[in-house]
C-alpha cells in the first residue's frame, strides 16, 4: 500500500458522518424550541455531502461536507396563550422538526459511520501484514 | 525483482486498488448521485501484465482501463447506485484475497531469503 490513500477515504466518510451527527444532535435537542415570532425559531440543519477526490489519489472518491444547510420547512404555529412566549394573538411557533425522520438519520448516519470504522480497521491491519512481510 | 515475484506482485497492486475503489463506495453510501465503482480484476490482472505496458504505469494504466460503474440492484430516488450490503461482502472478499496475494508474495520472499542465507 504506498501512500495509503484508503485512510483519507475512510476518514473523510468518518468525519462526514460525525457532522452529520451533530447536526442531527442539535435539531432532536432543538425540537421544542418555540418561539413567539416565525423568523426566530429554531430551523433543522441537514449537511449536504458530494464525493471529491482524496489528496493521495484524486481519481478515487472521498466524502466532502459542502455545506450545512437550513430547513425552509415553515415553523408549526401552535395556540398556546398560557404560554410566556406566545405572540398577542396568544401563538407560539414550534421548530418543524420530525423526531421519527430525525432518529432514522440518526440510525443511518451511526451505521455508515461504524461500517467505515471497519474499512478503517481491515485496511490498517492489511498495511500491517504487508510491512511485516518477510519478518 | 518483478520476474522473481511473477504474477503475484502485480496481483498484490491491483488488490490493493480495488480495496481502494471498494472503501471509496462504502465512504459515498450517502453521497447523492454518487456512482458505485468497481475493478474488473481480470482484464485489469491482464492489462499489467503486458510487456509492452510501461514500467511505472503499468497498474495505473491497468485500472483505469479496467474501471466500471457498478448498477445497483436497488437504485435509490437520489441516483447513489451504492449497495451497502453487497459493499459490505465485496469488501470483506476483497480484503481476503489481499491477504491471499500477499501469502503468495510472502512465501516467495521467505524461499528466495532462503536460498540466500543457505539456512
Amino acid at each position: 500500500m504506498s501512500n495509503l490513500p484508503i485512510f483519507d477515504v475512510a476518514g473523510s466518510a468518518m468525519n462526514a458522518q460525525s457532522v452529520r451527527l451533530s447536526t442531527i444532535a442539535s435539531n432532536l435537542a432543538n425540537a421544542d424550541s418555540v418561539s413567539g415570532n416565525p423568523d426566530d425559531v429554531f430551523r433543522a440543519k441537514q449537511p449536504v455531502f458530494r464525493a471529491e477526490g482524496v489528496p493521495g489519489d484524486p481519481s478515487l472518491a472521498g466524502v466532502n461536507v459542502v455545506e450545512v444547510r437550513e430547513s425552509d420547512a415553515a415553523p408549526l404555529k401552535r395556540y398556546e396563550p398560557g404560554h410566556p412566549l406566545a405572540d398577542a394573538q396568544g401563538y407560539v411557533y414550534a421548530p418543524a422538526v420530525d423526531p421519527v425522520a430525525q432518529m432514522v438519520d440518526l440510525i443511518s448516519a451511526s451505521r455508515s459511520y461504524q461500517a467505515n470504522v471497519e474499512v478503517f480497521n481491515s485496511a490498517k491491519e492489511l498495511a500491517l501484514a504487508t510491512l511485516n512481510m518477510g519478518r | 525483482m518483478s520476474d522473481f515475484l511473477g504474477i503475484h506482485g502485480t496481483a498484490l497492486a491491483l488488490r490493493e486498488q480495488r480495496l481502494q475503489l471498494l472503501s471509496a463506495n462504502m465512504a459515498n453510501a450517502d453521497t447523492p448521485g454518487f456512482q458505485a465503482q468497481d475493478l474488473d480484476f481480470t482484464s485489469a490482472l491482464q492489462a499489467a501484465l503486458q510487456p509492452n505496458a510501461a514500467a511505472g504505469d503499468a497498474i495505473d494504466g491497468a485500472v483505469q482501463g479496467a474501471r466500471f460503474a457498478r448498477p445497483s440492484s436497488q437504485p435509490s430516488l437520489d441516483g447513489n447506485t451504492v449497495d451497502g450490503e453487497r459493499e459490505h461482502a465485496l469488501f470483506a472478499q476483497a480484503a481476503l484475497e489481499y491477504r491471499a496475494s500477499l501469502n503468495f508474495v510472502e512465501s516467495k520472499v521467505r524461499t528466495m531469503l532462503t536460498a540466500i542465507t543457505g539456512q
